[in-house]
């Protein structure tokens, strides 16, 4: 037994309570739901006060150019500020990661220059004491840079790498949250202090002496978890005796961790349904009633809501809209057939009409065709409504993660507390095939980057010859790409570990290294339009290759053609066991993602014009998308052409946002939410992995283009995320306003 | 190897008949349309020859999202004037569970008709007015003929939805859906009746193929160029005021 606390009376006993093992928990104790959501409550006056009030803090910071305040005197850890309210009486969930909500913090352990910049962006000056304390500090940036070759710089500036996690936190782990509720921090030290007597009987390698010094910091930071629960008046050493309780610990583990990370993506894992079993403990013994528990869901939510980081306005370039991914995965099944849907999951959804639309949390449906019905029409009303949610197959990812997984970010799988991954951006395939045509020149940047060779002569190109070229530029990337991350993520374990998160894991954790590719349906045409069109390069003064024309038609991704879809097929399954050819850090699993984020628009940017008609400059579709209007027979046909990539050969993801007028998913809201019910069944059916849903008009983003003032709240899910419309770039919204709306005929 | 001439594979529409389906646009029709928003599949010589096992694959790859009361809608174009190849594509359909509609204005009748209403699940017929004359004037077709199809779904007992589109001035009137009330009460195949408001969308595809096809010019005029769109309220009021008995 780790210990037998009152707290866990009423509980159904296990495994849990003799090893950390929140799965068993939930098994033995999570009460399925598969009624519809008349149950629910609305919000009680108390939140519709408390919102209010961040709303208009909310309002103030969109005034203010996007950032409300920044305190550049201190650097933010777990423990250090005092506790902050919006309004004390009538916060159930308290804890922000400054003195002030909304109120964002410096973190320069990923790097100072970042740090400074963004400060500078706003009209701030980072202050002298932290400037002065980290000219003796080594930052991740400043120790990744030390470490780059030559090439990696160059493919880094060039741009064919981009997005690296190498100037800020890293990001993409999900430390288990839930565990801090469950055995209260004392045991989770216990536990952690027997793996460090583990290691005095082992050889000191290098790899077990950075374990010992790493669970030597991971027990530190459990101590400053409780000195930060402390602060707001709560001892978390033991565990939660309630609902209360339970989502407070959770929120003290999630707060502690992005006060010490600011990575790009901090997401929540699964913590809906853990919660509700103690929801339901409350509930059955009178101590709360409904309106409590969705009160209780509604201030841990705005919690969230309310969670910032401090970034830079190239920052906002690749990833827009202020997002801070922290995805929470509902629903899913058991690995016995039976439902993880509790009301708890409703519950959650439902913080979308008791406070309104919101980009977070990044609410993701893990989608079985096994679910109860109930649940799926609710969704599908939330999507219809909110444009707020996401989601991903559960039936192709439980396989391979178990029926206790959470999403990282967008789409990246991982069981919780037991797996973590090395984040690794995304490199430019259409960039690539340039390049290869190009001998090794860059035609945007002007920069001469892998191997040398002549350009490309021939007056057509041959799909052989392109072939015979690609392959060695791509051979040599993708050595490339392993290499830089093995510096980034070595240097990243060094300069700015995750102490509290991977507190929060369990010491012998599986690492996965999660490699991206940006352009999929660009080059997947650009090789159909060699392979079945006429295309001819047109080169300039210099003899480079700046142009194509286009003879005759050819097959296009997004049509359901298997001419083409296979070889978007082939692009992610070459690129997969080329990355595997090059060992990762710490013995890490390369997978790999198509996932831009909003990135596409910048990657497009920085590429040149492509064999299959793309201008130069030309925006790619976002993540494994059709390009925007290429798809020619309809919705499903496109949905199909992306259901054919292969999960197994892209582990890490496969993001598709698909837009849809109301009119054409039916006649009314009760026809259209059965309709999208029976797409997500049958797109997740013929084995895809993911789905943004967007049901809306074009109109109403022009609109909200031209008057962003009126419309704060439009939330629009663009690539494994939501974002608040009016907070992307002018450019980010015209991208997003030119892809394909599926209308009515 | 069976081929027909269609205009357009559509994975997904959700307006032509129940639930999630897959629309089958054929290529041809003998009616012209004064408010027509599909001049592009009149032509039979126009659109494309696809193999029916072709086609049947696209449809296969569809059936996942189809549901319980989704399917593949036959609409046009004119079905029955390729009775063979869409009486094959809906029994092949059948064959695999697929639900079969037909999208029709009942032109046809006869043995073509009868073959394909073998493997109709559902007819979507049009019925575009109530009198030969405005047939005549607006459609080019016949009421008669219209009500001697719907003679036959009633004889096979196909469920029928009958269609009719609202066009401002022309048939925006209770009378004219009272009259529509009164002629289809007698047929038990009649389950719904859809009242669809006329949508002024079409202009610019009577300008592309007057562009595409100029010799025939003449023939792509947008007869309702001067109507304007019957608002949706219109088209519900309407409904109401007809007291349709089903």
């Amino acid at each position: 037994m780790l210990g037998s606390f009152k707290e866990w009376e009423g509980f159904v006993g296990g495994d849990w309570q003799n090893e950390i093992n929140v799965r068993n928990f939930i098994h033995l104790n999570c009460k399925p739901y598969d009624g519809d959501e008349s149950f629910l409550s609305g919000a009680t006056e108390r939140t519709k006060n408390l919102y209010a009030k961040l709303e208009e803090l909310f309002k103030k910071e969109r005034e203010n150019g996007g950032v409300l305040d920044i305190d550049t005197e201190n650097v933010v850890s777990v423990a250090d500020y005092a506790p902050a309210y919006l309004d004390k009486e009538n916060e159930l969930i308290v804890g922000y990661q400054t003195d002030a909500p909304l109120k964002r913090g410096v973190n320069p352990f990923g790097g100072i220059r970042m740090a400074r910049s963004a400060c500078e962006a706003y009209g701030y000056k980072l202050g002298d004491k932290i400037e002065e304390e980290f000219k003796y500090r080594t930052t991740h940036n400043e120790g990744v840079f030390r470490a780059y070759t030559a090439e990696m710089r160059a493919a880094r500036s060039a741009k064919l790498i981009t997005g690296l996690p190498d100037a800020y936190g890293r990001g993409r782990i999900i430390g288990d949250y839930r565990r801090v509720a469950l055995y209260g921090v004392d045991v989770l030290i216990e536990e952690k202090k027997k793996d460090q007597a583990k290691l005095q009987y082992v050889t000191m390698d290098q790899e077990k002496v950075t374990l010992a010094a790493e669970l030597y910091m991971q027990i530190v930071y459990l101590g400053e978890l409780k000195k930060l629960a402390e602060s707001y008046g709560y001892d978390i050493s033991k565990p939660a005796k309630n609902a209360l309780e339970a989502y407070q610990w959770v929120y003290f583990g999630y707060l502690a961790a992005i006060k010490e990370q600011n990575g790009a993506a901090m997401s929540l894992g699964r913590v809906s349904t853990f919660l509700d079993i103690y929801v339901q403990r409350d509930i059955e013994k009178g101590l709360i009633d409904e309106e409590d528990a969705q009160e209780i869901t509604d201030h841990f939510v705005m919690k969230l809501r309310a969670a910032r980081h401090l970034r830079t306005p190239e920052y906002n370039e690749l990833f827009g809209g202020d997002p801070m991914w922290i995805t929470e995965s509902i629903g899913g099944m058991r690995e016995n057939g039976k439902s993880l849907v509790t009301k708890n999951s409703f519950r959650f959804l439902n913080t979308l009409y008791t406070m309104g639309s919101a980009p977070e949390p990044n609410l993701t449906i893990l989608w079985s065709e096994q679910l109860p019905e109930p649940f799926k029409r609710f969704c599908a009303k939330v999507s219809i409504d909110t444009d707020s949610i996401q989601y991903e197959n559960d039936d192709i990812m439980r396989p391979h993660y178990g029926d206790d997984y959470g999403i990282a970010c967008c789409v990246s799988a991982m069981k919780i507390g037991k797996q973590m991954q090395f984040f690794g951006a995304r490199c430019n395939m259409p960039k690539l095939l340039l390049l290869a045509l190009n001998g090794g020149y860059d035609n945007v940047s002007g920069k001469r980057l892998g191997p040398q060779m002549e350009v490309y002569q021939g007056k057509v190109l041959d799909y052989d010859e392109v072939m015979k070229r690609f392959a060695i530029y791509h051979k040599w990337l993708c050595n490339l790409y392993v290499n830089t991350m093995n510096v980034i993520h070595c240097v990243h374990d060094k300069y700015a570990y995750e102490r509290v998160q991977m507190a929060l894991h369990d010491t012998d954790v599986h690492r996965f290294m999660a490699f991206g590719i940006a352009g999929l349906s660009v080059i997947a045409d650009s090789l159909s339009a060699v392979k079945f069109a006429k295309v001819r390069p047109i080169k300039n003064e210099q003899g480079i290759i700046m142009d194509f024309e286009i003879e005759g038609d050819f097959p296009k991704f997004g049509n359901d053609d298997i001419k083409v879809d296979e070889i978007a097929t082939w692009v992610l399954r070459s690129t997969i066991a080329l990355l595997k050819e090059t060992p990762a850090y710490r013995g890490a699993e390369h997978t790999l993602s198509a996932l831009t984020i909003t990135s596409n628009v910048v990657y497009g940017k920085n590429t040149g014009a492509t064999p299959d008609g793309r201008k130069a400059g030309e925006p790619f579709a976002p993540g494994a998308n059709p390009m925007h209007n290429r798809e020619e027979n309809g919705a499903l046909a496109s949905l199909n052409s992306v259901a054919r990539l292969p999960y197994d050969s892209c582990r890490d993801g496969i993001s598709n946002t698909f837009s849809i007028t109301p009119e054409a998913l039916g006649h009314n809201d009760e026809e259209r939410a059965a309709n999208l019910v029976n797409v997500l069944d049958g797109y997740f059916h013929n084995k895809a992995h993911h789905i943004n849903v967007n049901v809306m008009r074009r109109e109403q983003l022009l609109a909200a283009y031209e008057n962003p003032e009126l419309y704060p709240n439009l939330t629009i899910r663009v690539s494994g995320y939501a974002v608040n419309f009016c907070k992307l770039t002018k450019e980010q919204q015209k991208e997003v306003i030119s892809r394909t709306f599926h209308e009515a005929m | 190897m069976i081929k027909g001439r269609i205009h357009s594979f559509l994975s997904m529409g959700t307006v032509d008949g129940p639930g999630v389906r897959s629309v089958i646009f054929m290529q041809g029709c003998p009616l012209r349309c004064a408010y027509c928003h599909n001049p592009d599949t009149w032509d039979f010589s126009h659109g494309k020859e696809v193999e029916l096992e072709e086609l049947l694959q696209k449809v296969l790859r569809c059936k996942p999202y189809y549901g319980e009361n989704g399917g593949i809608t036959v609409s046009g174009g004119e079905g029955l004037l390729q009775p063979e190849f869409v009486a094959e594509l809906m029994r092949r359909c059948k064959q695999k569970g697929i639900h079969t509609a037909l999208d029709t204005s009942g032109c046809v009748t006869g043995e073509a008709a009868e073959k394909v209403l073998e493997y109709t699940d559902l007819c979507l017929l049009d019925v575009k007015f109530d009198n030969e004359e405005d047939y005549k004037e607006y459609t080019g077709g016949s009421f008669e003929k219209t009500m001697e199809f719907l003679e036959l779904l009633e004889s096979k007992g196909i469920p029928t939805w009958v269609r009719r589109v609202i066009v401002p001035s022309v048939n925006d009137n209770e009378d004219s859906v009272k009259k529509l009330a009164k002629i289809i009460k007698p047929y038990t195949c009649v389950k719904k009746v859809e009242l669809l408001p006329f949508r002024k969308l079409c202009t610019p595809k009577y300008e592309m193929m007057r562009e595409q096809y100029p010799e025939q010019a003449s023939e792509y005029v947008f007869k309702f160029e001067d109507k304007e769109s019957c608002p949706a309220e219109k088209a519900k009021a309407l409904y109401e005021a007809a007291e349709f008995n089903l």
